[in-house]
C-alpha cells in the first residue's frame, strides 16, 4: 500500500511537469510526435528509476552526515552532503550514456529522432530533481526511493505523451501565427496543468 | 418572415464588399444564416448533404438545455423560499410557483444575457480580425456555462471567466472545432482556481444579502451543496458522530434523499441539480443521435463501479453511500450529458469513446470522494479525461493499424 501511494502520487499528484515544471525542456522540444515522445518517455523512466535508487545508496552510504559510520565507527562526524549534487550529476551522466548506447545499438531510428536530447536527458532538471526529492524527503528504504522515481518517470512520460499526442490533433488547428508552435504549446502546457490540479492534494 | 427577408436583402450591399459597413459582414453574415438557409453552395468537393448542419446541432443541444435551465430556475427560486422560511418543505411543490419562477429568473437571466454578451462579443471581435465567419460554437457553450455556476457568483467573475475560456481555450487553437478543453467546463475551472473562497462559499442558493435581514434566514437551513456536506465528512470514521449527522441528511426523510437529489429539489448550480430535467435532455441528445450514447452509458458505469468499489472498501462515511446516489448527486448528471459528450474535446474514436466515458465516471466519483479540497470531481474528471482523449484516439488508431496489419500479413500468407 506504501509502494502504491508514493507511485500513484509519484505519476498524478506531485507529476513533475504540471505540480514542479521540471525537465520542461526536452517536454516542449520532443513533443512533436508521439512516437519520439513515447520514446523520450521510455528513456526518463529507465534513467529516474536507475538513477535515484543509486543515488539513494550514495546518499545513504556516503554522502550524509554519519553515513560513513558503516566503515568505522571513527567516521561518524563526517558530512559530505556538500559533494551531493557532483555526486548525482555523475551518476546521471554515466546511467544517460548507458541509455544511449542501448538506444543506438537496439532502436536506431529513435537514436536518429531523439537527436540531441538523448544525452540531454544528463542534464534534464527532472532528472536531476527526482535525485534531489529522494534526499529532501529521505525515503526509509531504497523500496520506497525506487518505486518514486519510477512513479515520476512514469509521470513524465504521461505528460509528454498526452502533449504530443494532443499536438498532433492540433497540427492542421487553425492557430494565430504569432501562437504556432512553442507559444500555443505552451499554453496547452498550462491548460493540461488546470486538469491535473484535480490530483492536487489528494491523501492516499 | 418575408419583411425580414426583404430587410435583409435591403441592407446587404452595405455589408458586401466595398459597402461602407464591411468590417462588420461577419456580423451580417450570421445574423442572416442564422435566420435563413443561406444562397451560397459548396462549390467544390463531394459533400453529404444534411439539414443538419452546425447551426442546428448546436440548436438542439440548447433544446435539450430548456429543461434543465427551466427547472434551474424555478429551483433557485424554490430554495430561496425555503432559506427565507416562507415556505417548507412540508408544502406542495407547485406552491407560489410564479413567485419562485421570477425569483429565479432575476438571478439566472443575468448571468445567460452576461454569458452571451461577453462570449459572443469575442466571438464577433476574432471573426472580425481573423477573417473567419463566425461559428455557432459559443451559442452552446454559452448556455452551459451560465448553468454550472453557482446562482449568486458575480457578473463580473463570470464576464471574466468566459473571456478566459474563450480566448485561452478556444479561440488561441482557432475557434470553434479546434479547442483541446471542453470551454464552458475551463470557464468553471477558471474562477474555481482563481477564486476559490468565493466558489465554495455558501453562495449556492440565492440569500438576502442586507445584514439587517439575515436573521431572517431559517434556523438549521444551510446553502451548502450536498457534495459540500459530504466532503466534511472525509477523515472520519463511519460511525463518527458528526459523520453521522451529515450522512442522515442522504437518508430516506433528509434533505438529500435519493428522491429529492433525482427529481434535484437541493441546493446547487443552476442546472446541475435534476438529474430528472438532464435526463429528458439526454434522451432529446440520443434520440437526435447529437450527444454519444456510448459516453454516456461508459461514464455512468464508471461512476458507478467506483460507487461500488467504495462501498467494499467503506473506509469513512462519504464511501458508505450508495453508488445510485452517488451519481444523481451534485454535476455528475450534467457533466454526463453535457460535457463529457462534447464532440470537440471528447475521443473521436469509437472505442476510444468507451475507455474515454468509463475513465471519466470513474475520476468523477475518485476525486469527490479522495479529495475534499474538489467537492466537485465531475468537472476536474471531464478536463483531465479531455487532456487524455487525443493519447486515447492515438493508441486506439495503432491497434487497429496494427490489426489491420497483422490481418493482411495473415491472408497473404495464406494465399502464398
Amino acid at each position: 500500500m506504501e509502494y502504491l501511494s508514493i507511485f500513484v502520487k509519484g505519476i498524478f499528484v506531485e507529476n513533475m511537469i504540471f505540480a514542479y515544471f521540471l525537465g520542461m525542456c526536452s517536454y516542449l522540444a520532443v513533443s512533436k510526435t508521439v512516437k519520439t515522445a513515447n520514446g523520450l518517455g521510455l528513456a526518463v523512466i529507465f534513467v529516474l528509476g536507475i538513477t535515484v535508487p543509486i543515488n539513494y545508496l550514495l546518499e545513504n552510504y556516503v554522502l550524509k552526515e554519519g553515513a560513513l559510520q558503516w566503515i568505522d565507527p571513527a567516521y561518524a562526524s563526517i558530512n559530505l552532503s556538500f559533494l551531493s549534487f557532483i555526486m548525482f550529476i555523475a551518476v546521471i551522466a554515466s546511467m544517460v550514456q548507458l541509455v544511449e548506447m542501448i538506444v543506438e545499438k537496439f532502436a536506431p531510428a529513435l537514436y536518429g529522432a531523439l537527436g540531441i536530447f538523448l544525452p540531454l536527458i544528463a542534464v534534464n532538471c527532472s532528472i536531476l530533481g527526482g535525485a534531489l526529492f529522494m534526499q529532501d524527503r529521505q525515503y526509509p528504504s531504497i523500496g520506497e526511493a525506487t518505486v518514486f522515481g519510477l512513479g515520476s518517470g512514469v509521470g513524465w512520460w504521461l505528460a509528454i505523451v498526452a502533449i504530443a499526442a494532443i499536438r498532433e490533433k492540433i497540427r492542421y488547428s487553425n492557430v494565430p501565427a504569432p501562437l504556432k508552435g512553442l507559444g500555443i504549446t505552451f499554453i496547452i502546457t498550462g491548460l493540461m496543468g488546470i486538469a491535473f490540479m484535480s490530483f492536487m492534494g489528494i491523501e492516499i | 418572415m418575408k419583411a425580414a427577408h426583404k430587410l435583409l436583402d435591403a441592407v446587404r450591399p452595405h455589408f458586401e464588399e466595398g459597402g461602407k459597413l464591411s468590417k462588420f459582414w461577419v456580423v451580417f453574415d450570421s445574423l442572416e444564416t442564422f435566420a435563413f438557409t443561406p444562397g451560397h453552395a459548396t462549390k467544390n468537393g463531394v459533400h453529404i448533404r444534411d439539414g443538419v448542419d452546425l447551426k442546428r446541432t448546436m440548436f438542439m443541444v440548447i433544446l435539450a438545455l430548456v429543461p434543465a435551465l427551466l427547472f434551474g430556475t424555478w429551483n433557485q427560486g424554490h430554495q430561496y423560499l425555503l432559506s427565507i422560511g416562507e415556505i417548507t418543505v412540508a408544502d406542495p411543490l407547485m406552491m407560489a410557483f410564479m413567485d419562485k419562477m421570477f425569483i429565479g429568473a432575476v438571478k439566472v437571466l443575468p448571468l445567460v444575457v452576461v454569458s452571451y454578451g461577453v462570449g459572443l462579443g469575442i466571438e464577433f471581435l476574432f471573426a472580425g480580425m481573423r477573417g473567419h465567419s463566425i461559428n455557432e460554437g459559443y451559442l452552446v457553450s454559452g448556455m452551459l456555462i451560465p448553468l454550472i455556476m453557482p446562482v449568486d457568483v458575480p457578473l463580473w467573475m463570470v464576464a471574466l471567466a468566459v473571456a478566459f475560456a474563450v480566448i485561452i481555450a478556444k479561440e488561441v487553437f482557432g475557434g470553434t472545432g479546434m479547442n483541446i478543453l471542453n470551454v464552458a467546463l475551463t470557464a468553471r475551472a477558471f474562477l474555481f482556481f482563481a477564486y476559490p473562497k468565493q466558489l465554495s462559499g455558501e453562495i449556492w442558493i440565492h440569500q438576502v444579502k442586507a445584514s439587517a435581514e439575515a436573521g431572517v434566514l431559517a434556523d438549521g437551513y444551510t446553502g451548502a451543496t450536498a457534495l459540500g456536506h459530504l466532503a466534511s465528512t472525509v477523515g472520519k470514521a463511519p460511525n463518527d458522530a458528526a459523520a453521522a449527522g451529515v450522512m442522515d441528511m442522504f437518508g430516506a426523510d433528509g434533505m438529500f434523499s435519493l428522491t429529492n437529489s433525482f427529481l434535484g429539489l437541493i441546493p446547487g448550480s443552476v442546472g446541475e441539480t435534476s438529474a430528472l430535467a438532464i435526463l429528458l435532455g439526454a434522451a432529446l441528445l440520443i434520440w437526435t443521435g447529437i450527444g454519444s450514447w456510448k459516453i454516456m452509458s461508459s461514464f455512468l458505469a464508471g461512476g458507478l463501479v467506483m460507487g461500488l468499489l467504495f462501498n467494499l472498501m467503506g473506509l469513512n462515511a462519504y464511501m458508505t453511500l450508495p453508488p445510485v446516489h452517488q451519481v444523481v448527486m451534485g454535476g455528475f448528471m450534467f457533466g454526463m450529458v453535457f460535457m463529457a459528450t462534447d464532440p470537440v474535446s471528447a475521443s473521436q474514436t469509437e472505442r476510444g469513446k468507451w475507455i474515454y466515458g468509463f475513465f471519466g465516471g470513474f475520476l468523477s466519483i475518485m476525486i469527490r470522494v479522495f479529495n475534499p479540497a474538489y467537492p466537485e470531481g465531475v468537472m476536474m474528471a471531464i478536463l483531465f479525461m479531455n487532456v487524455m482523449a487525443p493519447l486515447i484516439d492515438h493508441y486506439v488508431i495503432q491497434a487497429n493499424t496494427g490489426k489491420r496489419e497483422k490481418r493482411m500479413l495473415s491472408s497473404q500468407g495464406a494465399t502464398a
